[in-house]
């Protein structure tokens, strides 16, 4: 075993983890505020998370179509193209909590996260044939800014991107901001109240519908921010891509404590390093034997095991039961 | 009277009309349709099961003659109607959740793939496959197996409820395709996305060919899990099962032994995939990772909530509907546009010749099922044919 390789290595995928945490972050936001105030799996939010990334690379299309892509200043592009998939996704997720949520919120537990199912499945043919007949092609690539690709060097090991950068950067503003609206807005306040007692809530005067729908959108923004900056990141999405870093990102979510926020956070960043170290080290350890396709099998694990001996999470209150 | 006479009519009518189109959908459409009037028809019991033996047993081999894909039609209706009522049980009966069903299923059709292939060479040495007969034993050892790794599955989850349950079992599920992906190496058992092939067949009663025998080996699976179905539900245990679903608390307070019923519940719906898994390998006589996705768990699911979770004609006639509408219904449409797209027609004024080369109907079977499952469960919650006992509670 080469020690040295493995040492080499590790700040790298130290980085590579982080920037993947703080994309499961921003996804796991979505499944945990939703999951506060409802007690409900918003299945559909992985479609939620990748409607973003089309509408993000719509945007960027469309501007490199008119030629404003070049002449633009690139963090101008990139702050239209963010709000643009924020506005998307977090009006989808309005739309999808009214059409196909609110109707079943007094049904049995099982009835609305059967319902999510469904959505999040339309929601992926419906992306498919949207793009299909607009563009004929439904993988998309990101177009390339050619600032955003240009690399760092921190030391002879390590070199960053400035996407990386960006995705960071952008991260952490959209945790910030979220932090503020929660803690120091009075919709904040409300929305907190809702998640501790609904009826309480509305007897104080609250709108729950509207604060249900409030929190939709936030959760949804979020999610849509994070599919923007993983099509800078990754280049290439399609519209089945949102699935499997969506259930990754609800194990982030259950793994810092469902329904609460900074759980999330550090759920999400916890399952993106982890994911990172199983991703390079796993095939470099056993020779070979085990592959970095094993990180899936690892995060699944990893969910059910908390599930089961810790269903709280590393940071939850006690989750109540309810049949 | 009249709607004896009608059955007959029906019956007999679309089996000719299947004879003198063998190649439109719709009339094979209109075949089925016949046999669901005929179960549902005020009709006396011995002509109501004459009919639908005769369609079944006579009729659809000998349209099977004429249009083999229709009796691939009906044979893969058959398997996800074993599907659906393994599935049935479990969720509809007992109340608990289950996204990662196709995993029995694929437990099933490895078990015998690996051994009833050359592939088990590279595992254990000389002397696979094994002979063709193996294929009959396998059907019980892919039951045992594929029962086990229900109580497998459950032992763990014996404690989760509702929607944690659900996505723990999708963990699970996504685990074993990612298994069957990847255990190529150290030890080659699945060979990985590159599946398993050529996996043998059994030699076939009576020089009948393999289209028609798999046909009536999965009807006679049918039927057997129909029966098994219709005992259980009626049983202590359907009963228990039941009492479960409505409220956990209150049954364990009755005294129904929770851990040994919801263990029994995941094996007896893992037990019929699992059977169903080995003469899937066996029919295909290629299987790989892709035939076991979520997709697949999410299709079954479809198929019992569109019946009536917990109702056995249900499920039935769920999984018809749904295996139908991809095999035939996408793919007509498809190939429909198609003729229409070669012909040059154009619809107010828009050449459909221009219409983008992406745009495949045949390939929205998540839309299908999506939809599906988001209108029932906004407007029909207990299904097209609720349980028996469901309709009950629900009439008041």
């Amino acid at each position: 075993m080469d020690v040295e390789l493995l040492i080499g290595i590790f700040p790298q995928v130290l980085l590579d983890g982080i920037i993947l945490g703080f994309m499961y972050a921003l996804i796991a936001l979505g499944y945990t505020m939703v999951y506060g105030v409802l007690e409900f799996i918003n299945f559909a939010h992985s479609e939620i998370f990748i409607v973003g990334a089309f509408v993000g690379v719509e945007v960027m299309l469309g501007l490199k179509s008119v030629g404003l892509l070049e002449s633009l200043p690139w963090p101008v592009v990139l702050i239209l193209v963010l709000l643009a998939g924020m506005a998307g996704s977090g009006l989808l997720a309005v739309t999808v909590e009214r059409v196909a949520y609110r109707p079943l919120r007094n049904a049995p537990r099982l009835i609305p996260l059967i319902s999510a199912i469904g959505i999040s499945f339309f929601l992926q043919d419906m992306i498919r044939l949207f793009e299909s007949l607009w563009r004929n092609a439904f993988n998309l690539v990101y177009p390339t800014l050619d600032v955003l690709n240009l690399r760092f060097e921190l030391t002879e090991t390590l070199d960053v991107s400035v996407k990386s950068l960006v995705v960071i950067v952008g991260a952490l503003l959209m945790l910030w901001a979220l932090h503020l609206i929660v803690n120091r807005t009075k919709v904040g306040t409300a929305i907190r109240a809702v998640a501790e007692d609904q009826a309480a809530a509305s007897l104080m005067g609250i709108d729950v519908n509207r604060i249900i729908s409030l929190t939709f959108l936030i959760g949804g923004a979020m999610g849509g921010a994070a599919g923007v900056l993983f099509g800078v990141q990754y280049g290439l999405i399609n519209p089945y891509s949102g699935f499997i870093p969506g259930l990754k990102a609800f194990t982030a979510a259950v793994l810092g404590g469902i329904g609460n926020i900074p759980g999330a956070m550090v759920g999400g960043l916890v399952l993106g390093l982890l994911e990172a170290f199983a991703a390079s080290y796993l095939s470099l350890l056993t020779g070979g034997a085990f592959g970095a396709e094993y990180k899936d099998i690892l995060a699944f694990s990893l969910l059910i095991l908390i599930l089961i001996f810790r269903p709280k999470g590393l940071l939850g209150e006690v989750v109540r039961e309810r049949a | 009277m009249i709607q004896a006479l009608l059955s007959v009519g029906l019956v007999a009518g679309s089996a000719l009309a299947v004879a003198t189109f063998p190649r439109s959908v719709l009339v094979f459409l209109l075949f089925q349709g016949s046999l669901l009037f005929v179960y549902r028809a005020r009709i006396p019991e011995w002509l109501r099961w004459s009919l639908l033996a005769a369609a079944l047993l006579v009729l659809m081999p000998v349209i099977g003659y004429f249009n083999s894909y229709y009796l691939e039609v009906a044979t893969q209706v058959g398997i996800f109607v074993a599907l659906a009522l393994g599935l049935n049980i479990v969720v509809g009966l007992a109340g608990l959740l289950d996204l990662g069903y196709v995993a029995f299923f694929a437990v099933g059709a490895y078990s015998w793939a690996i051994v009833g292939s050359p592939h088990a060479n590279i595992i254990f040495g000389g002397g696979f496959p094994l002979a063709g007969w193996w294929f009959y034993v396998f059907l019980l050892v892919g039951l045992a197996v594929a029962a086990t790794t229900g109580i497998l599955l459950g032992l763990p989850v014996l404690r989760l409820h509702g929607d944690y349950l659900a996505i723990v079992t999708l963990g699970f599920g996504e685990v074993i395709r990612v298994l069957a992906n990847n255990l190529d190496k150290p030890i080659n058992f699945t060979n990985g996305p590159k599946g398993i092939t050529p996996i043998s067949r059994p030699p076939t009663p009576f020089g009948l060919p393999y289209g028609e025998y798999f046909y009536f080996l999965a009807l006679l699976i049918v039927v057997a899990v129909v029966i098994v179905n219709r005992r259980l539900e009626d049983s202590h245990i359907g009963r228990a099962w039941e009492a479960i679903r409505e409220d956990e608390l209150a049954a364990r307070a009755m005294g129904v032994p929770l851990v040994r019923m919801k263990l029994m519940a995941f094996a007896c719906g893992a037990s019929f995939a699992g059977v169903m898994g080995v003469l899937f390998s066996a029919k295909q006589v290629f299987i790989n990772p892709e035939s076991f996705t979520f997709l697949e768990s999410i299709g079954v699911l479809a198929m019992v909530i569109l019946g009536g979770m917990g109702s056995i004609p249900g499920a039935i006639v769920g999984a018809t509907v749904v295996t139908v509408l991809n095999l035939q219904v996408l793919k007509g449409f498809s190939l429909w546009l198609n003729e229409l797209k070669n012909a040059g027609v154009t619809v107010l004024g828009y050449s459909l010749a221009d219409l983008p080369t992406q745009f495949e109907p045949a390939k929205y079977e998540r839309m299908v099922f999506g939809v599906i499952l988001v209108l029932m469960m906004i407007f029909r919650p207990q299904g097209i044919f609720p349980a028996r006992r469901r309709q009950r509670e629900l009439g008041g």
